[in-house]
């Protein structure tokens, strides 16, 4: 191929000249419209940063090829019937292209949300180690408080959650007998938005005053008066928070409509209820987590006042809005892990999952009560003290149905003929943590108790139970039972 | 013979359970006490340990001897009991689940409804957040001008309220020792209520990451004699009156500033947040 033919096809060469393009169209559109109100600078290098946030990676998947049978279809062009639904990967390079094939995108988000698993983690260790003794190590304060936010978020949007995408890529067409996924080019544009919002946060640390500081929960008004990286944070949790709700769509979809003849709901492998459950969750959640970051952008970027009092904002929205998303995001975190849990158990107990429908009606039950909880995360937060009892009462009702998996597998276990395999050693881990987590949990929403512990380490406790033991173990679990078959 | 599956089980998960209760019991997991709340909660947390120990104890118990007992023989590739479920065994654990969440969300909403009674005689203390420090003021009967103070000290066995605002970005007012805390909220008051009842220091900590000083955010709290709080109180005032004679809003107050003393300036000369446009030199409407 010659130069300009490689320029002009999908791939590297084309993503690597539209990324300069994209800072151009930036760069345009913001001195163009500050020229035209007379703003001075009309150069403003954090106006034209954020515009290139959002031009920049769009115009990478342009340049990669997400979009170019949907141009070529929309602009009456013939497509080009180039998916690899056929054939999948031949070479590793395929891995790196815009690929369709439901099995290459599973195995390039795990191996994507790997990578920033395992660059979370290196910083989860230098916030041990600057923790090491009282005092300043060998990181000031601002970049402290950045590692502990760039960590968690990693952690969260670019690991826990897409991995168990990556996962469910793989699995739910061969579960189903489906040829693939119901949309597949949606499928590849939903993983390749992934990268953007990974490199985006990391990118935070070169910016100036350095990484989005304030967790993984931005509170306003702390958000909205931090330097630029915080811009980087809401961007990409737009990009993440997007690829999430393509894929649960995708997800939905390829489930209800495309099950093997014969597979009724009730004949589902549990690890398909719970995709099936995780994806209503991201539907209907993850929204509320994109609105929050929009005010928040707009906030910092147009001058509106969601959050700035003084003309009138409210702070407690931001945190209603934002624990609207991120209460249903625990258990998006959680259920897709208590499929491959049961899955796994059931295997290496040599036994059917006990209690099959029961598991799969607590599944629904989390969905519906998960989304009646958000304010237990906001108990000290000055919101409408009378919403605190109610929400009280519904965070210890999800016990019930946790309980009732958590029960079920133990009596899959009873009589079984137990091979201890790496991946059932998982499970065991996860059985165990995971009763810590949700026993702390329950801790947690006893409100004279969470009024003090609220905020403080117990807190941070709790979250590494259920998303350490919990989450993280039953991924271990999940790769390691794949990776043998 | 060998004791029946279940008995074994019951007693190994008692011993365990009851080592573990004596162990959650021993262990000092909060601060000291400082007030009658603070003697609540605990008993609360207590309780719940009681309660969580035998839950965790019971899975482990089910789920090691599973592994020990029913663990396949090298070579053994039998399939396990065909059990698909057992109606009543699920009925139990649905039920049993339920009754002790509700039992515990019952008593959890008590002892909020005790912890947050109104009490009489109660005094009032306003705590103002910023970053990074906290200051207080202690309004006076009839209208005189409020004792400010950057030190929080409080008489024993009288019911505070305290009302919170921030001026800047949210913090969290929290008292370890009381048990107590509560968002500093922009644009809105928040309140906590508590009677502190032993005498000592304890800390006044920011539980709300507020920027880069946040961890530097401490302030410490003296609970003190009554007669001690009334002539500290006379002695603020005394301290202030100068000031107040001076030009309104010139000297921030000299009292002891464990931190940041330069960011603190009297909340009249900071833009009051939201609700409270009005200032607080109390102008009179003109007929
Ligand atoms: C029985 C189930 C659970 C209950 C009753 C429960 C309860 C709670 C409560 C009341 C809080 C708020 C604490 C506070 O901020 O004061 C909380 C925080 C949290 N929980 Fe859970 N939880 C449960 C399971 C889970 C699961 C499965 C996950 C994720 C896999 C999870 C992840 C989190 C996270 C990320 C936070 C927020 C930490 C922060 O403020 O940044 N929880 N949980
Ligand atoms: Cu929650
Ligand atoms: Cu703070």
């Amino acid at each position: 191929m010659t130069m300009a033919a490689k320029l002009r096809a999908p791939g590297w060469y084309r993503a690597a000249l539209s990324l300069p393009i994209g800072a151009l169209v930036a760069f345009a559109i913001v001195a163009g419209a500050r020229a035209l109100y007379g703003w001075t600078p009309v150069i403003d290098g954090e106006a034209i940063t954020t515009v290139a946030l959002i031009a920049m990676p769009l115009a990478f998947l342009v340049g990669i090829g997400c979009f170019d049978y949907w141009f070529r279809w929309a602009s009456g062009a013939p497509t080009v019937p180039e998916d690899h639904s056929g054939h999948g990967a031949t070479s590793w390079r395929d891995y790196f292209r815009v690929n369709t094939d439901h099995k290459v995108i599973g195995i390039q988000y795990i191996v994507t949300t790997f990578v920033f698993f395992m660059l979370a983690g290196l910083m989860a260790m230098l916030i041990r180690a600057e923790l090491a003794a009282p005092g300043t190590q060998f990181v000031d304060p601002n970049t402290y408080n950045g590692l502990f936010s760039v960590h968690a978020s990693l952690m969260i949007f670019l690991f826990i959650i897409p991995v168990f995408a990556g996962i469910a890529n793989y699995v739910i067409p061969l579960m189903i007998g489906a040829p693939d996924m119901a949309f597949p080019r949606l499928n590849a544009l939903s993983f390749w938005m992934l990268p953007m919002a990974g490199i985006m946060m990391l990118a935070s640390f070169f910016a100036p005053g350095g990484a989005f500081a304030t967790g993984w929960t931005a509170y306003a008004p702390l958000s909205t008066d931090t330097p630029l990286g915080q811009t980087f944070f809401t961007i990409a949790v737009q990009f993440a928070g997007a690829s999430s709700i393509a894929t649960a769509l995708n997800f939905l979809v390829t489930i209800i409509t495309m099950r093997a003849p014969g597979l009724t709901f009730f004949r589902m492998p549990l690890l398909v209820w719970a995709n099936f459950t995780t994806s209503l969750l991201v539907v209907i959640a993850t929204p509320f987590i994109a609105g929050s970051q929009f005010f928040l952008l707009l906030d910092r970027a147009l001058g509106t006042e969601f959050f700035q009092v003084a003309n009138g904002g409210d702070v407690i929205m931001y945190q209603h809005v934002f624990w609207f998303y991120s209460h249903p995001a625990v258990y998006i975190m959680m259920l897709p892990g208590f499929g491959i849990i049961s899955e796994v158990i059931s295997a290496n107990a040599r036994k059917p999952i006990f209690g099959y429908r029961m598991m799969a009606f607590s599944l629904v039950a989390i969905v519906i009560l998960g989304f009646t909880v958000w304010a237990h995360h906001m108990f000290v937060s000055g919101m409408a003290s009378w919403l605190r009892v109610p929400m009280m009462i519904t965070t210890m009702l999800i016990a019930v149905p946790t309980g009732i998996k958590i029960f079920s597998w133990l009596a899959t276990l009873w009589r079984g003929v137990i091979h201890l395999t790496t991946p059932m050693l998982f499970a065991l881990g996860f059985i165990t943590m995971f009763t810590l987590g949700g026993i702390s949990g329950i801790m947690l929403a006893v409100i004279p108790v969470v009024i003090h512990v609220s905020d403080t380490y117990f807190v941070v406790a709790h979250i590494h139970y259920v998303l350490f033991g919990g989450s993280v173990f039953t991924i271990f679990a999940g790769i390691y039972s794949g990776s043998r078959r | 013979m060998r004791k029946h599956p279940l008995a074994q089980m019951l007693v190994i998960g008692t011993i365990a359970s009851i080592l573990g209760v004596i162990l959650a019991l021993a262990i000092d997991w909060f601060p000291p006490q400082g007030s009658a709340s603070a003697r609540d909660i605990d008993t609360l947390y207590d309780v719940l340990m009681i309660v969580s120990v035998p839950i965790f104890v019971l899975v482990m118990t089910v789920a090691i001897y599973s592994v020990v007992k029913f663990r396949a023989r090298p070579g053994d590739q039998s399939d396990g009991a065909p059990i698909h479920g057992n109606t009543k065994l699920e009925v139990v654990w649905v039920t049993i689940p339920f009754l002790i969440v509700s039992a515990l969300a019952f008593y959890g909403w008590v002892v909020l409804d005790d912890i947050e009674r109104p009490q009489p005689n109660t005094m009032v203390v306003d705590v103002t957040g910023q970053q990074f420090a906290w200051s207080f003021e202690y309004p006076q009967p009839g209208g005189a001008e409020p004792v400010q103070s950057n030190e929080l000290v409080l008489p024993v066995n009288r019911p505070v309220d305290f009302n919170i605002q921030a001026l800047d970005v949210i913090h969290s007012f929290w008292v370890p020792a009381f048990r107590l805390k509560s968002d500093a909220v922009p644009g809105i008051e928040t309140t906590y209520r508590v009677t502190p009842d032993v005498e000592g220091t304890y800390d006044v900590v920011c539980a709300e990451l507020c920027g880069l000083g946040h961890a530097t955010m401490r302030q410490s709290v003296r609970v003190v004699p009554e007669e001690e709080f009334t002539s500290w109180l006379a002695q603020r005032k005394e301290e202030a009156a100068p000031a107040a004679g001076a030009a309104q809003g010139t000297g921030p107050d000299e009292g002891a500033a464990p931190s940041g003393e330069d960011q603190q300036a009297p909340p009249s000369d900071q833009p009051e947040a939201g609700t409270e446009g009005a200032s607080s030199g109390g102008s009179e409407p003109v007929g």
